[in-house]
């Protein structure tokens, strides 16, 4: 209910980063143990470890704050992988200085299509942008053949994503902008008070005289862009875009939003918890892979990982009338 | 206690009666829509096939059918109570992946090894219910969670396509009524004369039918299977009401994973190998959502039956089979499927041109 | 108090009391009822009535105090448990699954079974002969619950109450969806339950239905069980005087001196659908507009229309001389219109509920505290600073939940977060509810001082007290129309009472049939 014991520095909203953060230090931890008990060093403890990490987490993590905002609306973007993959793919289609804007602009387009079923539409978001990923990957294999398209991520794509500064990756870099960019909308804009008011209770927000199916709108536009940029960084990374190159981010950055402290039906969490949720996956992910557990086993962690943790804190109220 | 029946003002508003088939057409306008968009479609195609309306066709087209049709009956359970089972696809293959092991080898063995595969995908689903239910988490991201878990737990099993499964049985169970009976010498190899007229009948409909006429025929008349419904309906009338709420929402769940179970099976019968493809999941996962909606059911729940999730789920197999006999470049196939969605989502938005109270839109 | 000798109770209460986040609902109730009699509770709204039935159907769990079913004490925790006394409530509609046939819903819980399964066609013959004993043949078994009136799905769900044999039966303004032919059909089936020995609870805000169907009375007031009595034994001034009670004495801000005020707000002829009839008023600047009358007399959905809300509304609406029709709230609220609506249910459509003080403070009013794109943290900071200063809002810090707050100052939110907006036209839908005495009266003051700057302010309030004490015209409405005006010192209790009631007019024929 509503009255939490307040404890005197720990908000309720701040619990669920709090125990994230806690389990990444398990995993350090546990990572190191093994790692010292079989090879004797700790590799996980090393900078160049902890940023090869963060550059491949950065794709998740800006999928991830793209994905935040629709939560926090209560609804939710499964068009994200094949927008992330139509992108790429029209990125290096179109090429030359124009790539990334066309990349960009695919990501729009998908947002608003996104906003205006859902909101115009009332459509629910699950079953839309369910269909909407699926008519992206309708028009992506007609376009490539059902092949991976020959042509080339650009030299900009490729710096993005692979290239470093001072010894960091650009791709954190860019991580780094965008979550930038995504934190201050949420937290110092109007509109991102709105999708919280939205999340809450769209009704109450709607009589408090704000448009809120603008702001649903715009929440798609924004995880529509994430998702493009995520995919731009994706096939400058490995060089091209690929067919189905954006499946393995759903279900990890839903996760890491979740897990993060965001509310699935909306209105509650913080972005910090949503970096804190990528870092856990990412750290889950690369302990498990030094394990050399197989991909079935990644799955299986995965999925328990969540389901503990959200009996942990993410329980809803029971309906009694 | 009738006294109060007499002298009572017979009152000119009393409508004539009409017939229970307009009633129920009326109630269900979109599950006999999918009948007639399903007889139509499959007439048609059935007209531009070379060798149109022969038992063979038939036998063929209900074998790709199969799988989501089981897949789609899960995903109605979970459905009509207004949640949504995004781990149906992955316990369908891990289901499959199970039966790749165990259907093989002696009578007996095939049938404990059919019942055992059954029994992990109802257990699957149970314990998915028990999240649901007492863990009190959101069914789309706990059976997103589980279904990672069922994928996994399937990788494991095959890492590679494989499996051995018994040939006969899928001989048998993949063609017409008189190839079963030949295959296990029944009713003299399925020539008795009183066979003859249903001979022809492709066993995968009849073992659709089957399941369906066994479990969810009498569920539909039970308390908790009227829950179910209520639930989706007005899960607050449902309290009022003294419904087993939770109770039938852990049965759902439950018969979901039975039913993906099914379709696991059924597969793996049919393909003799079992094979965990992550994405062959998703898209089955994908496809019953899809099958449901058409099939009339509606996704905020409440209204629809397993009955319409069949008839959807043969809708979007039936348009696949248009691309073959039409030589459609298959490479089509999936902007169709995703637009047929879309389409068939959008339909049910003319409501909101209806709504007089701009409050109403958000409830 | 012969009437207690007759016959043991069925149900009784004894020291029941029920508080909702500090706020009465019901304090020391003791109510007995019996069976083979129609028993009626009167009360103003927020009496404590439906916190009482709710208590006896097991809805909700009593703070203190027992109840006591044929003598045998019991603890109901779901309403299934008071049903298995015997205790069965007719609900307005709640308790019917939409999408379920007429026949399913009337044996939701328990059908007739054939070897284990429902049958249905002993189902569907059931829900006939339910149906046939309060003469709605006119109902299909086989009709979805969605497809029915309102009038028909009260109906169903009387018939679903009478198919649990009860020995108690609770109708909660059940009559008040009912069209006139229907209701004279119930009258004739609870007189027959009345002598097969079954007890009934009757709450109903109509008087003359009191008097024709009830043979025992009991008034509520402010959560108190007043007095029980005979029917008879009090004529209908009294009864009303009893509900309305003289201890209730709010200080109210001195009324201005009447004058000539330059119009505000001027509506002619507003429409809706069938819960408008052509509603016409005018608000002057720094006037007080009272709405009165029963609950659902169209004046919530006046209020909506007025912000933009309903769709479809037709009628002309001015704002200083210039027609102002919004399609949004947002519309409303911006411009010219300069309109704020405090809205009727403060906690899904005033606040949000897990957000904190300050952002709910300026969820209407980010245009003010921005800077560039950006919010600037000093300018909101200051902003809620003064408005919680301003409002006297007791809370701790600005960033706690508002779900944390009393009710008082959960409202005074909602007025506060207005306010920010700088309105020229107020509209309240009865603020309020539920709220504490002390809170009441700031929020009098309040408005009083608001008027005074000229402000424009139109309150609908279920309160009688305060349409007199506060406003400086009250407007009673019916059935979709303002049906009578009452200007300073005419407005009194017993007139708004008696108007809202529409005693005077018992003969004519009930208008009451909204469909």
């Amino acid at each position: 209910m509503a009255n939490t014991v307040s404890l005197p520095k720990v908000r309720p909203d701040d619990v669920p980063v709090v125990i994230s953060a806690g389990f990444v230090v398990v995993i350090l931890v546990l990572g190191t143990i093994y790692t010292l008990a079989t090879i004797g060093t700790a590799p996980l403890l090393t900078p160049n470890y902890l940023l090869t990490q963060l550059q491949t987490g950065s794709f998740l993590g800006i999928v991830a704050a793209g994905m935040m905002v629709v939560i926090l609306l209560g609804h939710i973007d499964l068009s994200v992988p094949w927008t992330m993959t139509a992108a790429a793919m029209m990125a290096t289609y179109v090429g030359g200085d124009l790539a990334i804007p066309t990349g960009l602009a695919v990501g729009l387009a998908v947002g608003l299509f996104n906003g205006f079923g859902v909101a115009y539409m009332r459509i629910p978001s699950m079953i839309f942008t369910l269909g909407v990923d699926a008519v992206m990957r309708g028009l992506m294999v007609m376009l490539t053949g059902g092949f991976s398209p020959r042509t080339e991520s650009t030299p900009l794509m490729k710096w993005l994503a692979a290239d470093k500064i001072l010894g960091i990756p650009v791709a954190v870099f860019v991580w780094a902008g965008v979550a930038l960019v995504v934190a201050t909308i949420l937290g110092r804009t109007a509109f991102g008070k709105m999708v919280y008011a939205t999340g809450n209770s769209e009704s109450a927000t709607y009589l408090s005289g704000v448009r809120t199916r603008r702001v649903v709108v715009g929440a798609f536009v924004i995880s529509g862009l994430c998702a493009a940029v995520a995919g731009m960084l994706l096939a400058g990374y490995s060089n091209k875009a690929f067919q189905g190159m954006g499946t393995p981010y759903l279900l990890p950055a839903i996760a890491a939003v979740v897990l993060g402290g965001t509310h699935i039906l909306g209105g509650r969490g913080r972005f910090i918890g949503t970096l804190v949720g990528v870092i856990l996956i990412v750290l889950l992910n690369s302990v498990v892979s030094i394990m050399q557990m197989p991909d079935a086993a990644r799955q299986v962690i995965y999925g328990l990982v969540i389901i503990v943790m959200l009996l942990v804190y993410g329980r809803t109220a029971r309906v009694t009338s | 206690m009738s006294a109060i029946t007499q002298g009572s003002s017979v009152s000119e508003a009393t409508a004539p009666r009409s017939s229970a088939i307009l009633i129920s057409i009326k109630q269900n306008r979109g599950f006999y829509g999918a009948i007639v968009l399903l007889v139509l479609l499959y007439l048609v195609y059935n007209l531009l096939h070379p060798r149109g309306f022969t038992a063979n066709v038939l036998i063929a087209n209900a074998n790709e059918s199969a799988v989501l049709c089981f897949v789609a009956i899960a995903q109605a359970l979970a459905v009509v109570t207004g949640g949504l089972d995004l781990s149906v696809g992955a316990v369908m293959t891990l289901t499959n992946t199970i039966a790749s092991w165990l259907v093989r080898g002696e009578p007996w063995q095939i049938i404990l090894g059919c019942l055992v595969t059954l029994a992990s995908g109802t257990a699957f689903g149970f314990v998915n219910g028990l999240i649901i239910v007492y863990g009190r988490l959101q069914p789309i991201i706990a059976t997103l969670a589980s279904g990672a878990v069922a994928m996994g737990l399937a990788l494991l099993l095959r890492p590679t396509p494989g499996g051995d499964v018994d040939g006969d049985l899928g001989w048998a169970a993949t063609n017409s009524l008189r190839d079963l009976f030949e295959t296990y010498g029944l009713f003299d190899d399925g020539e008795a004369p009183w066979l003859q007229p249903i001979a022809w009948f492709p066993v995968p409909l009849l073992i659709i039918i089957v399941v369906v006429g066994m479990v969810w025929i009498p569920l539909r008349r039970t308390v908790t299977g009227r829950t179910l419904y209520a639930i989706g309906s007005s899960e607050g009338a449902a309290y009022m009401s003294g419904l087993p709420i939770d109770r039938a929402r852990l049965l759902a769940f439950t018969l979901a994973g039975f039913f993906a179970g099914c379709g696991g099976l059924y597969l793996a019968i049919q393909t003799g190998v079992g094979n965990a493809d992550i994405s062959q999941a998703g898209v089955y996962t994908l496809n019953s959502i899809a099958a449901v909606v058409l099939g009339g059911i509606s996704l905020l729940g409440g209204i629809g039956s397993a009955v319409g999730a069949i008839f959807g789920a043969m809708i979007l197999r039936v348009i696949s089979f248009y691309f073959r006999v039409l030589s459609i470049d298959p490479l089509m196939q999936t902007l169709v499927e995703g637009v047929v969605l879309l389409a068939a989502v959008s339909l049910g938005t003319l409501r909101i041109l209806r709504v007089k109270n701009r409050l109403e839109l958000f409830r | 108090m012969a009437l207690e000798q007759q016959t043991p109770p069925f149900v009784e209460l004894r020291g029941v009391s029920k508080f909702y986040s500090g706020v009465r609902a019901l304090e020391g109730v003791d109510l007995s009822c019996r069976q083979g009699s129609i028993h009626a509770i009167l009360g103003e709204n927020g009496a404590g009535k439906s916190t009482l039935i709710k208590i006896m159907s097991g809805v909700v769990r009593p703070d203190t105090g027992t109840v006591s079913v044929a003598g045998v004490q019991h603890q109901f925790n779901k309403p299934a448990d008071a049903v298995r006394t015997g205790i069965v409530s007719v609900y307005q509609e709640l308790s019917l699954i939409p999408d379920l046939t007429v026949a399913e819903n009337i044996s939701i819980s328990d059908p007739p079974r054939r070897f284990g399964l429902i049958d249905s066609r002993a189902q569907t013959r059931r829900a006939e002969a339910l149906l046939a004993r309060i003469h709605c043949e006119d109902v299909d078994p086989r009709a979805v619950v969605r497809d029915l009136s309102l009038s028909r799905r009260q109906m169903v769900e009387i018939a679903k109450a009478i198919g649990k044999a009860p020995e108690l039966l609770i109708l909660d303004e059940a009559t008040s969806a009912l069209t006139s032919r229907d209701v004279e059909t119930i009258y004739r089936v609870l007189d027959q339950l009345r002598q097969d020995g079954v007890g009934m609870l009757f709450i109903s805000h109509r008087m003359h239905e009191v008097e024709a169907l009830c043979d025992t009375l009991s008034v509520f007031r402010n959560g108190r069980h007043i007095e029980t009595f005979a029917k008879g034994a009090h004529g209908q001034d009294e009864i009303v005087k009893l509900m309305i009670g003289r201890d209730i004495v709010h200080q109210f801000p001195p009324p201005p001196v009447p004058q000539e005020r330059k119009p505000h707000l001027v509506v002619e002829g507003l429409r809706w659908e069938d819960r408008l009839h052509g509603v016409s008023l005018t608000v002057g600047k720094g006037e007080i507009v009272g709405l009165g009358g029963l609950d659902g007399q169209g004046q919530k959905e006046f209020l909506l229309a007025l912000f933009g809300v309903l769709r479809g509304v037709s009628g002309t609406v001015s704002i200083e001389g210039r027609a102002a029709s919004p399609s949004s709230p947002a519309d409303a609220k911006g411009g010219a219109n300069r309109i704020a609506l405090v809205p009727e249910d403060r906690k899904t459509e005033g606040l949000m509920l897990p957000m904190s003080v300050a952002d709910n403070l300026l969820s209407a009013a980010y245009d003010k505290v921005l800077r560039g794109p950006f919010i600037d943290p000093e300018k909101s900071r200051r902003a809620v600073a003064d408005a919680i200063a301003k409002l006297q809002i007791k809370v701790a810090r600005p960033d706690d939940a508002v779900a944390t707050l009393s009710g008082g100052n959960q409202q005074k939110v909602v007025i506060a977060k207005w306010l920010m907006t700088d309105p020229g036209l107020v509209l309240l839908n009865d603020p309020t509810r539920g709220i504490d005495v002390g809170t009441k009266q700031e929020i009098y003051q309040l408005m009083r001082n608001l008027a005074d700057q000229g402000t424009a302010i139109l309150f609908y309030s279920t309160d009688y007290a305060e349409l007199i004490g506060l406003c400086d015209r009250v407007l009673v409405m019916y059935d979709g129309r303002i049906v009578t005006e009452l200007a300073g010192d005419e407005a009194t209790e017993e007139r708004l009472v008696a108007a809202a009631l529409n005693i005077r007019s018992t003969d004519t024929p009930r208008e009451g049939a909204r469909q």
